[in-house]
């Protein structure tokens, strides 16, 4: 059982394993600077399907069975998905994952559900009551323009502060450390995972998302290094969700006022994901695909590849709905954090 | 908020102080380069239709029909947006952006069939100037029955 260290920080016993992952993604994706890690990219964004709905269900789907492909696990051996998406009713993950028959619970956390999914994923792992399980996120440039702004061919223009919705959905699929191949030697394991609280910073700029975000993110920095007795310096590189240019500036200025400083080893998914010079993405990346498909596009092989071996994941979440903002409210932040180790098996590194 | 973040009204100036606003000079000079080439090429058409022999009223209405299909034909193409995202206000405030408002929702919303979809959202951005703008023109007509200068005269 993962043992609770203060209000909502947990120290996994059984450390979860990341088995596999894959990343799927649309046009602009290809063209960002990750381009090459995805696994699969579509040239319109449509993904063969008749509407951009049914194209985030088909991403999810693809996401799914390619990362199911890659951990060659079977879909009947799979105790549990934990997925979700920005469309009303989660519709991406519901339709998309509806064909596997496998345990479901849907999640909304906006931008922050793939940390979300890691952390459930974890938990439901490490206390035996899922031999393996996935997590899927996506978003949909188009799917969520048309629920939350504007249609498509609307003459708009996007203040500097507006971030871009990633057209990506990204699937982990987890399982304990007897699951891997005997010859296996490298893998990433989950450590420490958190839940964060709601900060509500009263911003009503829908084109401000970062600034709705950094607080949650700030407080959930803040208590996990209290509750874990870690520090930023015990981990060689920090990720944000997708906060973006704007939200990792004001990370910044709320850490340094309690004197934590992180910006000599934070990245932030949202300025990963895209070139902000070439790519017109304003203020960086956004969207529950986002920082989903960083993890497994870029993150993920780091860690792999040895150049990465302690990571902090803390994705944001703007719970942002057009109506409570034309009803006069402000869109709160939500942000959750998990703690990725690189293991060898030849060294026996407390792993 | 966390009680070791700062209060929404100091993280409200953080906010304001982080956040780079609009290159307005640069908006301000496109606005005026596109918004003023769509007007220019209103008169053009207005000069056009005249030599054509149209009286004045109908070159005026014809000016319309042209920018309003022009309009919607780029925006079916996929080209407005474009100009928009340049032309900002320029863009939107001619004739053209209302045909814009009109056709970009019932491109969207087709996927929810005629009715459903683009029936009902048809209107979703550029309603409510329809609304006030037969309200307010109920409005000025009222008090100018009032003061005795509307009404059927002649």
């Amino acid at each position: 059982m993962a043992k609770k260290l203060g209000r909502s920080t947990y120290l996994f016993e059984k450390r979860p394993v990341i088995l596999s992952s894959a990343a799927v993604g649309g046009e602009k994706e290809r063209n960002g600077p990750l381009g090459k890690g995805f696994d699969f990219l579509d040239i319109d964004d449509t993904f063969g399907e008749k509407s951009w709905e049914q194209a985030e269900n088909r991403m999810q789907q693809l996401a799914m069975k390619t990362a199911l492909q890659k951990a060659h696990v079977k879909r009947n051996d799979l105790d549990l998905i934990f997925a979700g998406d920005l469309l009303n009713q989660c519709t991406g993950s519901s339709y998309g994952l509806k064909e596997l028959g496998v345990p479901y619970l849907g999640l909304y956390g906006a931008c922050s559900t793939m940390a979300e999914g890691l952390l459930m994923a974890g938990v439901y792992i490490d206390a035996g009551l899922a031999g393996k399980a996935a997590v899927s996120a996506s978003s949909h440039f188009c799917s969520a323009e048309r629920q939350y702004r504007f249609p498509l061919e609307y003459g708009s223009q996007r203040p500097p502060t507006s971030q871009w919705t990633a057209t990506a959905s990204a699937a982990v699929i987890l399982g304990k450390k007897e699951d891997l191949p005997l010859d296996e030697t490298v893998w990433v394991e989950l450590v420490h995972a958190s839940a964060g609280i709601i900060q509500d910073p009263l911003i009503r700029d829908a084109n401000n998302m970062g600034a709705a975000m950094a607080p949650a993110a700030a407080a959930l920095f803040m208590r996990y290094f209290r509750e874990s007795s870690t520090a930023p310096q015990d981990y060689d590189r920090i990720f944000t969700g997708d906060l973006g240019q704007i939200g990792s500036e004001l990370l910044y200025s709320l850490l340094a006022r309690q004197n934590i400083r992180i910006g000599d080893r934070h990245n932030d998914c949202g300025l990963l994901l895209f070139d902000r010079e070439h790519q017109d993405v304003h203020a960086g990346g956004s969207g529950a695909g986002c920082c989903g498909s960083v993890l497994s596009a870029y993150i993920l092989p780091e860690l792999r590849a040895g150049r990465l071996s302690n990571v902090l994941f803390l994705a944001t979440g703007a719970l942002f709905s057009p109506t409570m903002v034309q009803q006069g409210l402000s869109i709160p932040g939500i942000a959750h954090l998990v703690h990725l180790r690189r293991c060898e098996r030849k060294e026996e590194n407390g792993c | 908020m966390d009680k070791k973040l700062p209060d929404t009204g100091t993280y409200a100036q953080m906010v304001k102080k982080a956040s780079p606003g609009s290159p307005a000079g640069k908006n301000l000079f496109f606005a005026f380069l596109i918004g003023g080439g769509i007007c220019a090429i209103g008169e053009l058409l207005l000069l056009f239709y005249q030599r054509m022999g149209l009286t004045a009223d109908w070159a005026a209405a014809m000016v319309s029909v042209t920018l309003i299909g022009a309009s919607a034909l780029l925006t079916g193409l996929g080209v407005y947006d474009k100009i928009a995202k340049l032309g900002g206000a320029g863009t939107l405030v001619p004739i053209t952006g209302f045909a814009n408002a009109v056709v970009s929702p019932a491109l969207e919303f087709k996927s929810e069939g005629l009715i459903l979809g683009t029936g009902v959202k048809l209107f979703a951005i550029a309603g409510p100037v329809i609304v006030y703008g037969v309200t307010a023109s109920w409005c000025y007509g009222i008090i100018l029955c009032l003061i005795g200068q509307g009404g059927m005269q002649g």
